[in-house]
């Protein structure tokens, strides 16, 4: 794609758009909730609390020689992120379905600024996860500088999905019943709570195909120092690349229907 | 002047019924059997298809403010989310030049946790301004709503008419090139629809191509020098908002008869709990009168149907000029003639007008029902067309004429006689109408 593209211009000319709606989100995510943006860290940090009890001490889940919780932590943060965005933006063409009806807009604005929104709550534990770091007095290396590729592959795949799971939505109402459902499962083909060395060699391949596994495994690595499979994570940024390309595919293919069928 | 908007044989289609493959299933078995060669369900049969547009054309010159008349469903409303960009047209070309705007609903995207100044933002960036805009126009958008102290409210806290004014207020504001309103001059009390119109007078003077559609035809009248009616998905006619708007008006009305059935007819709204089966002229006999003068006494007798028992029900009687204007609404309710109870089942009843102001012309009679709290229960506007006849109710041997305007008084000249008592010859001299032409 081009800069010239007439996609990119008109994404370029709604920008302030996307800005408000993601600003609305955050506005009202967090509205009449008495904790407020708490709840940003408090999720993965129960999450975390419960994995280290039932995984980590209870079943012995091996954590590569990084203390359990910081370990399901940092990959929590990612994870909350994704399966957080994913939720609301596979809603967000429905929820807005006035929006749809009654002024033109870029429809991707919608999946895109959940996606925005999630930022700043991935920024919230992503301090917390610094936090973590000084208390077990882990230091990340040179390997840190790599932690914007996984970012941006987080950040592409979330979009990619949240933009064929969005499309997908409004003509099959099956997505709304099958979303939440998926995304559990999803949490345990993916390596939040073990290491992707617990699954045999010979099935590393399958889990690679799973996006996820590279970026937590990518994760891991750069905050961490943990190891980082390279094959692991060139299929993952590859079936990354994939997934964007096709959601983008899908959404500019039937968003000319929406307003009709929604 | 260059054009601004060009529409070239548009059309739309809607399949009516289920929307298809809502259902992923069903999507899954089509995908097979077009697999298997048992040829998947028809998509589009014909039979059960809408087309919204058919095939419509015209051009609007830059500047142009141009009103959209039509019944329901004759496809204005369509024709605007097509030239929006909202939805997409199965056939045809249109073309739209500058930076474009549409007000399809007041009020678009407001969030009722947000408080007024952060949906004034939200809502003016859904409607395409930008926050430069948004903040350099935000003092006039405040005071034009009046919502001045509850800026830092929620907008659930508000009242109906606050969040309209302020949805309202927020689209005055917008500086567009062309821009697209459908019906939302409908909101608020009096005062502000005409706040309102001088606003869209305000946003039509300044070089912007509108196209408005709306039911209230005074307005468009008022702010459209030219107008389109459309039907069936065609322009219907095209051209001087007045000419236009009369030759509508005839085509709904069912022609002057001395009763009416309206059972068939379609242009109705409300709940549909009361439904109007006949409206009958009578003159003061209680017979069916065949033709009305200036000045008659007139009886119209209004048949009904009433779904079930309904208590406080009351009646109206709208009267019309031919552009729209509405000239009166005498109801129940405000002659303070209560009907505790309505049984269900047909009823009547009358509404005995002593003396008809009107000028000769023609003129156009609405009824509606509803109940105590506001609910419409059936509204026809428009529904039988009034010809008042030219009468000699002064006896001047002149007559009353219609270009002397809407309405006339009963009422006689006088010259005061002078101190010294001459001239009284002339106290008592010639009656004349009056006319009335802050009305017309």
């Amino acid at each position: 794609m081009s800069l010239r593209n007439p996609l990119i211009t008109e994404l370029w000319q709604y920008r302030e758009l996307l800005y408000f709606l993601a600003w609305r989100d955050v506005k009202v995510r967090y509205k009449q909730a008495a904790l407020g943006a708490a709840w940003a860290v408090i999720q993965p940090l129960f999450t975390m609390i419960i994995f280290t009890l039932f995984f980590g001490r209870l079943a012995g889940v091996p954590s590569e020689g990084i203390p359990y919780p910081l370990f399901s932590y940092c990959a929590l943060v990612p994870w909350t992120y994704f399966s957080g965005v994913l939720g609301q933006a596979g809603q967000s063409l429905l929820t807005n379905s006035n929006l749809i009806t009654k002024v033109y807009f870029p429809r991707v604005m919608l999946p895109a600024s959940s996606a925005v929104s999630g930022l700043l709550d991935f920024a919230m534990g992503t301090i917390f996860l610094v936090a973590l770091m000084v208390h077990y007095r882990v230091s990340p290396g040179w390997s840190l500088l790599m932690a914007p590729v996984f970012l941006l592959s987080l950040f592409l795949f979330t979009i990619g999905t949240s933009m064929l799971t969005a499309a997908l939505n409004v003509r099959y109402r099956d997505i709304k019943y099958a979303l939440p459902f998926l995304i559990q499962l999803w949490l345990f083909v993916t390596p939040v709570i073990y290491p992707m060395t617990l699954i045999p060699k010979r099935f590393q391949w399958i889990a690679a195909l799973n996006p996820l596994s590279g970026i937590v495994n990518g994760f891991r690595a750069c905050v961490l120092g943990a190891r980082l499979d390279t094959g692991l994570v060139s299929v993952s940024l590859a079936t990354t690349l994939l997934i964007f390309a096709a959601g983008i595919r899908y959404f500019r293919k039937t968003e000319r229907a929406f307003a009709d069928i929604i | 002047m260059p054009r601004s908007i060009l529409v070239d044989r548009l059309s739309k289609k809607y399949t009516l019924g289920e929307t298809q493959n809502t259902m992923l299933r069903d999507a899954l078995v089509n995908t097979l059997r077009r697999f298997t060669g048992r040829g998947a369900r028809a998509g589009s049969s014909g039979s059960n298809c809408l087309w919204a547009l058919n095939e419509i054309s015209f051009e609007v010159q830059q500047g142009e403010v141009v009103g959209l008349i039509g019944r329901n469903g004759a496809g204005k409303s369509t024709l605007l989310k097509v030239l929006s960009r909202i939805t997409y047209p199965t056939s045809g070309r249109m073309e739209v030049q500058g930076r474009v705007a549409s007000l399809l609903e007041v009020g678009t995207g407001f969030h009722e946790e947000l408080t007024g100044r952060e949906n004034i933002y939200l809502n003016g960036s859904i409607l395409g301004m930008s926050k430069r805009e948004i903040e350099s126009s935000m003092d006039q958008i405040v005071s034009f709503a009046d919502i001045d102290g509850f800026l830092d409210t929620p907008i659930k806290r508000y009242s109906s008419g606050m969040r309209m004014r302020l949805g309202f207020s927020v689209a005055a504001h917008l500086n567009p090139d062309v821009l697209f309103v459908d019906e939302v001059l409908a909101v608020g009390d009096v005062g502000f629809q005409k706040k309102c119109l001088g606003a869209m007078r305000e946003l039509g003077s300044g070089g912007r191509t509108i196209l408005f559609v709306s039911h209230n035809l005074a307005a468009i009248e008022n702010l459209c020098k030219r107008t389109i009616w459309v039907s069936g998905g065609k322009v219907q006619m095209d051209g001087d908002s007045r000419e236009v708007i009369k030759a509508y008006l005839k085509s709904v009305s069912v022609p002057e008869q001395s009763g009416v059935d309206l059972t068939a007819v379609d242009t109705r709204s409300g709940t549909g709990l009361v439904r109007f089966t006949r409206l009958e002229l009578c003159g003061p006999d209680g017979l069916e009168q065949h033709a009305v003068h200036s000045g008659d006494p007139l009886v119209l007798k209004m048949q009904y149907v009433c779904q079930r028992p309904m208590p406080h029900l009351h009646f109206g009687f709208r009267l019309f000029s031919n552009l729209g204007t509405k000239l009166t609404d005498l109801h129940t309710w405000g002659t303070g003639f209560d009907i505790p109870m309505t049984p269900a089942g047909p009823g009547a009843i009358t509404l005995e007008i002593d003396f008809l102001n009107l000028m000769p012309g023609t003129y156009y009679i609405g009824i509606w029902a509803a109940s105590n709290g506001g609910e419409f229960h059936d509204v026809l506007d428009h529904v039988m067309t009034l010809e008042v006849e030219p009468s000699d109710y002064f006896g001047s041997g002149r007559g009353i004429e219609s270009r002397f305007g809407l309405i006339f008084f009963p009422c006689r000249w006088k010259i005061p006689a002078p101190e010294d008592g001459s001239n009284s010859s002339l106290a008592d001299a010639i009656s004349m109408p009056t006319t009335c032409d802050s009305i017309a």
